[in-house]
């Protein structure tokens, strides 16, 4: 595999890295002080390549705790408050779309 | 039921044991995730967008009560309560945590269950008829191949790191409920002009990016060979299979570069060299699977009997459904019954814990303790006295499982989709339920006679859109789902891959489409009684775009 | 990368001689494969015994003239996901009665180890120490198999098959019950 580091990464607008925790496999997001959480308002946001980079060679390394992190899109809400940018990231956040059977 | 031995039950531990070595050599670091990735594949464990996904075996569809009460326990116990029947007689959990896997695994071991090669790129859980040993059609009990399929392909040394995943599904039957066409081996067993069963073999159907449908290599195959005759397949294949792109490397792929009569040239000259040896299956050895599959001790009675006459007369719902989802038994005053997962507004295929344990509790009063599991994503009890029909009905229609649609438009088989799934590119659950509650009309249902659709939320093509009459896959475009359609695909012995009907339509449209889809069909055939299917076999696909599309 | 022989951790006693190289007189060498379809009969008369890199996109057939002066076939696997080398094994001991040593290279980890003894592998180049250590472990974990292979372990129909003809038919008859 190709380092992180390697790869040419382009983005549009602000990112965040996410990947799923090893041992439940939970939706998690990088922070800033090189941690992980399931809270998307404590995701580091990235603006730039470099940035972005930076934190996904980080959380790469960090195979122990996640799984297969990646960067994704975020977008804010008028007071500022970071959101998943695309479908698949607000699945992730907010759950499937649909009624679970079991509940 | 096929009965396991103390052998069958040992290896089942013993992978269990394998797997919780492997699960703490990933906690702690020592393997990293590629190299973790196939080993927990090979386990049936994916991780999806939110959380692992546990895939267990049904090997060919038979499931015993005290197996569902078990899938029950791991609903509850390890996930939130329901899982999902899949297409290839497999059940899903969605919820599982991986450091309880290996827990759920040895739960599952103490009813000999098991998730061994339900993915990953190694031979995967050998699937047949849902009826096989019931139905009158057939020629003989196709799960006894699938087990001595089973046997050979479990833990195979040399298949377990193949280009890619091999699937192969058996029939006995004149009418093919196990889409064999569409495996890369699909077996059909039926007997030659001297009276004598054998199978013949077709390779490299598929579908995925590139559906094909597979072509015979050999027309009669004697039983005796058929291990020889499948190693030596999958003997070319591991060698010559594309390993340099994933989209190229299935069988399939394979036998459509070099040519179907290359590709038999090929595995005739290995299994030359192999035919006599230790895979010949002597009588002795077949015999020996067979005993031990059990059938019951069917009581002598007669079809159509007076408690049956007079439910059907009393009560126009249990008609309705009786016409629907009650079938034929090879035995006179049994009947197959069909439960279907598809009630209106529901996750096609899901069940909960309540409904497996109520079925476990209905399979042991009504149908010789066996459940099945089809690739419609349906139930059967396989052995249901007719005079037992009435009062089996209320029971399940008062669990949800007794919705008269069986075959019709709102049995939908569908993929999870992106609520779900890692690699899908759109939702289709949510289409499933919304055109469920679109034809909520039984009687226009019914009208409509069989209409297959079927939904994939991506080309992997997991909800054989394909083979559906109606196929609907999900793209994406610059961000939005959007929807291609297809007619005409089927997956049952006159198999064909679906025509592709015109532009994709965004997510808000899919449902609107499907809709005037059938009110073409509705103007456009023949008679009351010609098949949706048979309505584009006949006029083909354009006279459907220019309805369809006329306003778009 | 230690050598894994006889289920324990050995010297590995053969020198690897890349593409153009001399080879070296009197020591074991093990040679790519061009060098010995060009040079075997050279090869065989020199001191010392010769094996041979096989990768695993060539045929074994193409192998086979040049087994007899051979003592050793190494095959590849270059992921331990590429399993190619598994069926040439399988032809290099049960079709072409190959008795010499057949060494595993490449990516091999624990997991594949009994995959690959079955298959017909008796020596292996492992990646990692501790699963070099853990082989013996590895390859007894499991007691029943259920397809034949050249190793000769005994498959579970065969064992079925044997006791039922051994049993007496009140022993059958328990075994269908349990």
């Amino acid at each position: 595999m190709t380092s992180p580091l390697q790869q040419k990464l382009k983005i549009n607008g602000p990112v965040m890295v996410t990947a799923n925790r090893l041992g439940d496999g939970a939706v998690i997001y990088r922070t800033a002080a090189g941690e992980w959480t399931t809270e998307i308002a404590a995701a580091a946001i990235a603006t730039t390549a470099d940035h972005a980079k930076t934190l996904l060679a980080a959380a790469t390394a960090d195979y122990v705790r996640a799984v297969d992190p990646y960067v994704a899109p975020v977008e804010f809400t008028a007071d500022r408050r970071v959101l998943p940018g695309n479908l698949r990231e607000k699945i992730r956040f907010a759950g499937p779309t649909i009624a679970l059977p079991g509940a | 039921m096929y009965l396991y031995d103390d052998f069958d039950k040992t290896l089942v531990d013993e992978r269990v044991n394998e797997f919780r070595d492997q699960v703490k050599r990933r906690l702690s670091g020592e393997l990293t995730e590629e190299e973790f990735k196939s080993l927990r594949l090979m386990n049936g464990v994916y991780l999806q967008l939110h959380a692992y996904m546990l895939r267990i075996a049904i090997p060919y569809g038979t499931l015993s009560s005290e197996q569902m009460r078990m899938l029950a326990h791991v609903a509850r116990r390890y996930d939130r309560n329901y899982g999902h029947f899949t297409t290839r007689q497999n059940i899903q959990f969605n919820w599982i945590k991986l450091d309880e896997l290996p827990d759920a695994m040895a739960d599952l071991a103490s009813v000999k269950m098991h998730a061994m090669q339900t993915s990953g790129n190694c031979i995967r859980n050998i699937t047949t008829d849902q009826w096989a040993g019931v139905a009158p059609d057939e020629i003989e009990d196709a799960r006894v191949w699938g087990e001595i399929l089973r046997q050979w392909s479990t833990l195979h040394p040399e298949f377990s790191f193949l280009p890619r995943k091999f699937k192969i599904a058996i029939t006995a039957a004149s009418h093919d409920r196990a889409a064999v066409k569409v495996h890369d081996i699909g077996l059909r067993l039926h007997k030659n002009g001297a009276g004598e069963a054998g199978f013949e073999v077709m390779v490299g159907g598929g579908l995925g990016r590139t559906a094909f449908i597979g072509k015979t290599i050999r027309p009669f195959l004697p039983k005796r060979d058929l291990l020889s005759y499948v190693e030596a397949i999958l003997r070319v294949y591991n060698q010559f299979g594309r390993r340099d792109n994933i989209y190229k490397a299935r069988i399939k792929i394979l036998v459509h570069e070099i040519g179907a009569e290359a590709f038999g040239r090929e595995v005739e000259a290995e299994w030359e060299k192999i035919k006599d040896g230790a895979l010949a299956l002597d009588p002795k050895a077949i015999a020996e699977i067979a005993s031990r599959f059990r059938y019951p001790d069917y009581e002598r009675l007669a079809d159509e009997p007076a408690e049956l006459k007079a439910g059907l007369a009393a009560d126009a719902r249990f008609d309705t459904w009786f016409k629907n989802s009650v079938w034929r038994h090879k035995v006179p005053g049994y009947a197959i019954v069909t439960l279907s997962l598809k009630p209106e507004g529901g996750p096609p295929g899901d069940a909960t814990a309540e409904q497996m344990d109520a079925i476990a509790d209905l399979a042991d009063r009504y149908s010789a303790n066996e459940i099945r599991v089809g690739h419609e994503q349906n139930l059967v009890l396989p052995h249901v006295r007719q005079r037992d029909l009435p009062e089996l009905w209320r029971a399940l229609d008062s669990i949800g499982v007794a919705t008269p649609n069986v075959n019709l438009v709102s049995d939908i088989i569908s993929c999870p989709g992106l609520d779900y799934c890692a690699l899908a590119n759109t939702r289709s659950i949510p289409v499933a339920q919304e055109l469920t509650r679109r034809f909520r009309d039984l009687d226009l249902a019914r009208g409509l006679g069989r209409l297959h659709i079927n939904i994939s939320g991506c080309i992997n093509a997991c909800g054989h859109h394909h083979v559906g009459h109606i196929g609907i896959l999900g793209v994406e475009k610059n961000g939005e789902e959007y929807f291609q359609l297809t007619i005409g695909g089927r997956a049952d012995e006159k198999a064909e891959v679906g025509a592709l009907l015109g532009p994709a339509v965004p997510y808000d449209d899919v449902v609107d489409t499907v809709e005037d889809i059938v009110a073409a069909y509705l103007e456009l055939r023949e008679r009351p009684d010609e098949l949706f299917i048979d309505t584009v076999k006949r006029i083909g696909v354009e006279p459907f775009q220019e309805r369809v599309y006329a306003t778009r | 990368m230690p050598l894994v022989k006889g289920g324990r951790i050995v010297e590995d006693s053969y020198q690897r001689v890349l593409d153009d190289a001399p080879v070296p007189d009197r020591i074991p060498v093990i040679v790519p494969a061009a060098r010995l379809l060009a040079d075997a009969d050279d090869l065989a008369r020199r001191g010392g015994v010769t094996g041979v890199l096989w990768p695993n996109d060539r045929r074994i057939a193409e192998l086979a003239p040049h087994l007899h002066k051979l003592a050793l076939v190494a095959l590849v696997f270059p992921k331990f996901k590429d399993g190619r080398a598994y069926s040439q094994a399988r032809q290099l001991r049960e079709q072409y009665g190959w008795r010499g040593e057949l060494r595993a290279t490449g990516e091999i980890l624990r997991d594949q180890f009994m995959f690959l003894e079955r298959a017909g592998f008796d020596s292996f180049e492992v990646k990692k120490e501790a699963d070099a250590e853990a082989f013996v472990e590895a390859t007894r974990r499991f007691s029943v198999f259920y397809q034949p292979t050249g190793d000769g372990r005994a498959t579970a129909l065969r064992a079925r098959l044997a006791r039922a003809s051994s049993a007496t038919p009140i022993a059958r008859e328990r075994e269908q019950v349990r």
